[in-house]
C-alpha cells in the first residue's frame, strides 16, 4: 500500500434499504489528490456507497447508513454533522446532466450565493469564471453567461455541473457515472478534466466502463452483491487481480 | 386451431386479411360509440346554454315611460340653488309622477281605476329619480320629459314574455292596464332601454331595481380570502407532505384525509363554518370573511392536490443538484422546485377558485343568502354571492326575476370560462418541457 495521508475513509459501511442490506461492512481508506474508481456490476452498491461520502442517502427516506466515514479524522455519519456543511466541502456530479434551467451564469453563482462565499458582484464574476476556466468551459460559454444553461449540448453541461461543484470550493469531488450519457468525444473531454481536476481535489468515480476506470484511475475498488471485493492499484486491479470474481468481471466474463 | 405453420404464403395472408378486416370494423365501432358520446354531452351543453341565453337576454333591457314632469324647483333647494337633502327626503316624489301619469290619461277616474294606473310604474321609480337628482345636486332642467322605469309586469307584458291570450284572472295585468300600456305605445311614450341597473345595483325587492354587483362584489371578495388563506397554506402544506414528511402511519393518514377531504359535500364545510366560525369564534353572519374563509377550507385539498403533483413532475435531479452543492431542503424546495412547479400551482389554484366561484350551499349556511340592498364595502359587512343570488332569484315569484336569474347564470359561466381558459393559457405558456 501507499503511504500517502488518506483524507477519507470508510470503516464497515453498511447501507440498508428498508431492511434490504445494500452495502455489507464496507471499509477502505481514499488516497488524496488521486482518482478513485468504483467499479462493479449493476446494483453492486458503488452508487450507494459514493452517496455516502456526502450524506446523499439522508434524501431517501427508506436508506439508513451504519458505520463511520472519516472526513479528516472526522466521522461525519452522526447527527451532529450538518449535511449542508459536509456538501459544501465535498461536491457531486451526477450521471445525468442535471443543470438549474436558468442562466449559465446563475448555475456557477448559485453555489457562492447560498454559502455567502462571494460579497461583492465582482467576486462572484470571478468565482463564475475561475470555475467555468477550471472545467474547461470557458472559452466555450464566455460570450453567453446570460443564456439558458439547458441549451448546452450534453457533455458541455456535464462540464456546466462540473464547474457548479467546484464553484463551492469542495475538497473532494464524487462523480457517479458522469460519461454514462454522453458520446466518446464528449467524454474524453471530461477524461481529460478529471485528469486535470485530481491535482486539486480527491475524485471518487463511479463508472461501468473498465477502460474508463483504466484511463483515469490510479486506484480502483470492485464491488460485487454489496460487498467490496478488492480494493488496490488500479494497474495492478487490471493485470494481475487478487479474486476471481475481479478477474472475470474485469475480462468480460460477468457483468 | 389452424397450423399455421403448414400454410403456404398466399393462405397465410388470406387468413390475416380475414382477421384484418374484423379488427378494422371494431376500431370503427368503437371511434363511433366516442363521437355519439362527444355528440351527446355537445347537445346536452348547447341545449344548456340555448335555454339559459334565451331566457336572459331580454334581462339586459328594461322599460320606461315618458312622463312630462314639471318639478318643484323652489321645495327642494337650498340658498345655493343646491339639492337640500332634507328637503327632498320630505318632498313627495311618487306623488309626482303618479300625478304626471294620470295626466296623460285624463279620463282615468276613480280611486281603484287610478291606483291601477300607478301600478304601471315601478314602485321605486320615484325614489330612483330622487337618488339621481340628489347624486348630481341640482337640477338644470325641471320641466320637460322623463323616462321612469316601468314596473315589471309592463316590462314583461313588452317583452312579450306576459301572454295577453290568457284570461284576465291569471294575468297580472288587466285589460284596462293592457290598454293603457298600448295607449302609451301609440303615443311613443315607453320604450326598452339597456338595463343599466342589472350591472350597477346590488338586489331588491323589485325585479327592475335588482342588480348583480352586490353578489359579483360579494364573490369577488370572498375569493380573495379564498386564496390568501389557501393558496400558501396549500402549497407549504404540499411541500411538507412531499419532502419533509416522515413516512409512517401519521403521514398516510393525513395523505388519505386530504384525498378524501376533496370529495366531502360541500354544504359540510358551510356547516363546519356555521359551527366553528360564526358559533364559536362568533364572526360576522352574512360576511365574504368568513364566506371565503369556508371556500378556503373547501378548496385547500384541491390546491393540496394539484401542488403536490406539480412537484412530483419536476425531476429529481434538480432537488439533488440543489442539495448536492449544499442547499438546505428549504433552499432547494423554494429556490428550485417551487418556481418550476409553480405553473402547475396556479393552474391548480384557479381550477379550484372556479370551483369556490360557482360554490353555493357552504354559503347558505353562514347566511350569505341574505336579502342584501347595498354593494358591499368591505370583507365584514354583509354581502351574497353569485351563484347564491341566482337560487335566490330563482326562488321569486316574478317572472322579471326568472329572467335576471338566467342572465346572471350568463355572467357566473363567463366569470368560469375566463377562469378556466385562463389556466389553459398559463398551462400551455409556462409548461417545460424536460
Amino acid at each position: 500500500m501507499t503511504n500517502l495521508s488518506s483524507k477519507l475513509s470508510a470503516k464497515d459501511v453498511s447501507v440498508f434499504y428498508n431492511e434490504k442490506k445494500a452495502l455489507k461492512s464496507v471499509s477502505l481508506d481514499l488516497l488524496e489528490n488521486a482518482v478513485t474508481a468504483f467499479i462493479g456490476p449493476s446494483g453492486c452498491g458503488k452508487s450507494t456507497f459514493l452517496r455516502c461520502f456526502n450524506r446523499m442517502n439522508d434524501v431517501i427516506p427508506s436508506a439508513r447508513v451504519e458505520g463511520e466515514i472519516l472526513l479528516n479524522g472526522v466521522n461525519i455519519n452522526t447527527p451532529d454533522v450538518d449535511p449542508v456543511l459536509l456538501r459544501a466541502q465535498v461536491g457531486m456530479v451526477f450521471q445525468k446532466a442535471n443543470p438549474f434551467p436558468k442562466s449559465i451564469y446563475d448555475n456557477i453563482a448559485y453555489g457562492p450565493r447560498i454559502h455567502g462565499l462571494a460579497s461583492h458582484k465582482d467576486d462572484l464574476d470571478h468565482i463564475v469564471e475561475d470555475s467555468l476556466k477550471k472545467a474547461g468551459l470557458w472559452a466555450e460559454v464566455s460570450d453567453r453567461l446570460m443564456d439558458q444553461a439547458t441549451g448546452l449540448s450534453g457533455g458541455q453541461q456535464q462540464r456546466l455541473c462540473i464547474a457548479r461543484a467546484i464553484a463551492v470550493n469542495p475538497s473532494i469531488l464524487l462523480m457517479d457515472e458522469p460519461c454514462s450519457a454522453l458520446d466518446p468525444i464528449a467524454t474524453a473531454v471530461i477524461e481529460e478534466l478529471i485528469e486535470n481536476l485530481k491535482q486539486r481535489y480527491t475524485i471518487i468515480i463511479v463508472t461501468h466502463s473498465m477502460q474508463q476506470a483504466a484511463r483515469i484511475s490510479q486506484k480502483a475498488a470492485y464491488f460485487h452483491l454489496g460487498n467490496l471485493v478488492e480494493y488496490g492499484d488500479t494497474k495492478q486491479i487490471f493485470t494481475n487481480p487478487t479474486h476471481e470474481q475481479t478477474e472475470a468481471y474485469i475480462s468480460g466474463k460477468i457483468g | 386451431m389452424t397450423d399455421f405453420a403448414s400454410l403456404s404464403i398466399e393462405e397465410r395472408t388470406a387468413h390475416l386479411k380475414a382477421t384484418l378486416i374484423k379488427r378494422h370494423a371494431k376500431e370503427r365501432r368503437l371511434k363511433i360509440y366516442g363521437l355519439i358520446a362527444i355528440g351527446f354531452a355537445l347537445a346536452f351543453l348547447v341545449t344548456l346554454l340555448t335555454t339559459v341565453v334565451s331566457n336572459g337576454y331580454t334581462a339586459l333591457q328594461q322599460t320606461e315611460i315618458r312622463l312630462k314632469l314639471d318639478i318643484p324647483v323652489a321645495e327642494l333647494v337650498d340658498d345655493a340653488g343646491m339639492i337640500d337633502a332634507k328637503k327632498s327626503a320630505n318632498f313627495n316624489w311618487d306623488g309626482m309622477l303618479k300625478k304626471a301619469l294620470r295626466q296623460e290619461f285624463p279620463d282615468v277616474k276613480g280611486m281603484m281605476d287610478r291606483r291601477k294606473l300607478s301600478e304601471l310604474l315601478s314602485a321605486n321609480a320615484g325614489f330612483e329619480l330622487r337618488q339621481e337628482i340628489e347624486a348630481k345636486g341640482r337640477i338644470d332642467t325641471p320641466s320637460g320629459y322623463f323616462w321612469v322605469k316601468s314596473s315589471d309586469d309592463v316590462d314583461m307584458l313588452m317583452k312579450g314574455r306576459m301572454s295577453r291570450e290568457i284570461p284576465e284572472d291569471q294575468r297580472r295585468l288587466s285589460d284596462v292596464q293592457i290598454g293603457w300600456v298600448d295607449q302609451l305605445i301609440a303615443a311613443d311614450a315607453i320604450q326598452k332601454v339597456f338595463n343599466k341597473s342589472f350591472f350597477t345595483k346590488a338586489d331588491s325587492r323589485e325585479p327592475e331595481s335588482a342588480g348583480i354587483l352586490g353578489a359579483v362584489v360579494g364573490s369577488a371578495l370572498a375569493l380573495i380570502v379564498t386564496v390568501v388563506l389557501a393558496l400558501p397554506m396549500a402549497v407549504m402544506a404540499a411541500i411538507y407532505l412531499e419532502y419533509f414528511a416522515k413516512p409512517g402511519r401519521l403521514t398516510d393518514l393525513i395523505e388519505v384525509n386530504i384525498n378524501n377531504l376533496a370529495a366531502v359535500p360541500s354544504i359540510v364545510f358551510g356547516l363546519l363554518g356555521l359551527s366553528v366560525f360564526l358559533g364559536f369564534f362568533g364572526m360576522p353572519r352574512s360576511a365574504p370573511l368568513v364566506g371565503g374563509m369556508v371556500l378556503a377550507l373547501m378548496t385547500l385539498p384541491t390546491i393540496i392536490i394539484a401542488t403536490r403533483a406539480s412537484i412530483r413532475a419536476v425531476p429529481s435531479s434538480i432537488r439533488d443538484a440543489a442539495l448536492g452543492i449544499g442547499a438546505s431542503p428549504m433552499q432547494a424546495a423554494m429556490h428550485h422546485i417551487l418556481p418550476l412547479a409553480a405553473p402547475g400551482i396556479l393552474t391548480g389554484t384557479i381550477i379550484g377558485l372556479a370551483q369556490a366561484l360557482g360554490e353555493t350551499a357552504p354559503l347558505i349556511m353562514i347566511g350569505m343568502v341574505a336579502f342584501i340592498v347595498d354593494v358591499p364595502d368591505g370583507l365584514t359587512s354583509p354581502a351574497t354571492a353569485l351563484p347564491v343570488q341566482i337560487f335566490i332569484w330563482s326562488d321569486s315569484a316574478e317572472r322579471a326575476f326568472y329572467e335576471r336569474s338566467s342572465l346572471a347564470i350568463v355572467v357566473l359561466l363567463m366569470f368560469l370560462i375566463t377562469m378556466n381558459l385562463t389556466a389553459v393559457y398559463l398551462r400551455r405558456k409556462l409548461e417545460r418541457k424536460w
